[in-house]
């Protein structure tokens, strides 16, 4: 039996490391940190968080806050030199995901971005912050203030029951909606909490002084909806809510438009350009991109990877770039490129595993339904 | 019946000229939840130290090396409708494949159960 994890270099340990340990997890290198890929086994960890509320410790991700002399003047302009987003009609408390690109409009990292009363505060990958932090640098005007949190650790609680959880140890987070946050408390340490996530569950993210995380996150497992996550469903959740992940899904060769992520290049800023790689990127949007990100369930058990050519008849037409066992669906499911012209729902394609042409259909993303809890409902 | 085992987690059972070949308890617990096995074919040859069999995993495909040369006279097929088996009985029921055994010297060179036990301690 082989592994094919590659080893690296420095690995770092994340202010949970101890707690992990604890709660019995396996720890794996990731992103330069040691991170529990899981505890109890990927699919009842997985199929936990959709029915109840899973504890993720997402330390690895940069925190970054940009702000100005004078609190937020100038910083929605300056970041939206950068990025495809509305930032400057952005509200108080308010999130959007964004993308920072380069100037072909190739994806140098996806990302967070909130407006606070004095600041942004953007959350990015963790095995791209240091370049993301160095590509602020260089470009954000000289005037702006660029902070990186490494003293702040992260926690996601994500699934239907992860708001009777959290509400119950910090009161008040239940009245935020999908993509707001605020300042609150738990157990007397100060916290910052946004409605959001990344397995496509209604759910929290939670940012707290590393000093305190193995106290919070020990009051938000004792709650009896939580039990910890690894990374291993973190991964098998994304895919099946049709979310993109950085370095698989998005990289410097993929734009907006080719990665389906229309949400994040609202129509004042495609008609305005004014952000790296506009020309491209709107031409795009307007013309239809050669290719497209897509969704595609197998038939049978046997999961494509990343890395499998996808064939429509006897010409490859793409590649696959996350796949994996749906544990929901009880089906392997798969995202990749194609050429648009194979694009289309429903259409019977290939994947090439191992050498065998396994039958595929063209499937809408989300593989499983979001359940975010939005605005008035 | 004597079983061997591999630095690369494979079991191997012997008796007379036949063995069962399997990974290990170690093995299925580091691979996590097993979702599809692929199988030699009845018939096939496989060379010690080759890829003989792959285990997918939710997160990952693994290959099964075969721990010793020899023909394959049958491939597990309680795994195609239950993959899991790999996780409750790796060392039983989730067996992967029987083969014949072209050389019995290479067993040799293999770990016995206390040999192995005590690998898996150092790593």
């Amino acid at each position: 039996m082989s592994d094919d994890a590659e080893p690296e270099e420095i690995i770092q340990t994340l202010p949970l490391d101890r707690w992990h340990h604890a709660q019995g997890a396996r720890m794996v290198p990731f992103a330069g940190y040691s991170m529990p890929i899981q505890y109890e086994g990927i699919i009842a960890e997985h199929l936990w968080a959709r029915e109840s509320a899973g504890l993720f410790d997402v330390s690895h991700m940069g925190q970054l806050l940009i702000r100005g002399e004078h609190g937020t003047d100038g910083v929605d302009t300056a970041l939206e030199a950068l990025m495809p987003g509305d930032f400057t009609g952005l509200g108080v408390d308010r999130m959007r995901y964004s993308l920072l690109l380069d100037d072909e409009g190739g994806i140098l990292d996806d990302l967070m971005v909130t407006r606070r009363t004095g600041d942004f505060y953007l959350v990015v990958n963790g095995a791209t912050k240091a370049d993301d932090i160095a590509h602020l640098h260089e470009y954000l005007p000289e005037e702006l203030i660029l902070n990186h949190l490494d003293d702040q650790a992260l926690l996601a609680l994500q699934g239907p029951k992860a708001v009777d959880a959290l509400a119950r140890i910090c009161p008040g987070v239940d009245m935020l909606v999908f993509m707001t946050a605020g300042a609150f408390e738990i157990a007397g340490v100060p916290v910052w909490v946004s409605r959001s996530g990344y397995t496509g569950e209604d759910g929290f993210e939670i940012s707290l002084p590393a000093a305190d995380a193995e106290q919070v996150a020990a009051l938000i497992a004792a709650q009896p909806e939580v039990r910890p996550i690894g990374l291993g469903a973190r991964d098998s959740l994304r895919l099946e809510a049709g979310l993109p992940l950085y370095g698989h899904d998005l990289d410097t060769t993929t734009d907006a438009a080719e990665a389906g992520l229309g949400f994040a290049v609202p129509k004042r800023r495609r008609a305005e350009g004014g952000f790296p790689g506009a020309t491209r990127t709107v031409r795009h949007f307007n013309e239809g991109a050669s290719r497209k990100r897509i969704g595609l369930i197998l038939a049978g058990r046997l999961p494509a990877r990343e890395g499998a050519a996808i064939f429509d008849g006897d010409d490859q037409v793409g590649t696959v770039t996350s796949g994996g066992f749906s544990p929901s669906l009880q089906v392997p499911i798969a995202m990749g490129y194609v050429a648009a012209a194979s694009a289309t729902l429903n259409r019977p394609l290939q994947i090439e595993v191992r050498g065998k042409r396994l039958d595929a259909t063209v499937a809408p993303m989300p593989f499983v339904p979001h359940r975010y809890v939005r605005q008035g409902s | 019946m004597t079983t061997y085992y591999t630095e690369d987690h494979e079991w191997i059972s012997v008796e007379g000229g036949t063995a069962t070949v399997g990974i290990t308890d170690y093995a299925q617990a580091q691979l996590g939840d097993i979702v599809f096995v692929e199988l030699p074919a009845t018939g096939a040859n496989v060379a010690k130290g080759g890829e003989a069999a792959v285990v997918e995993s939710v997160k990952a495909a693994s290959d099964v090396f075969a721990p010793v040369t020899g023909t394959v006279s049958e491939a597990n097929a309680a795994l195609e409708a239950d993959p899991a088996l790999v996780n409750s009985a790796p060392e039983g029921e989730g067996w992967f494949f029987k083969l014949a055994l072209a050389d019995p010297s290479e067993l040799e060179g293999l770990m016995d159960a206390a040999a192995y036990k005590a690998f898996c301690d150092g790593l």
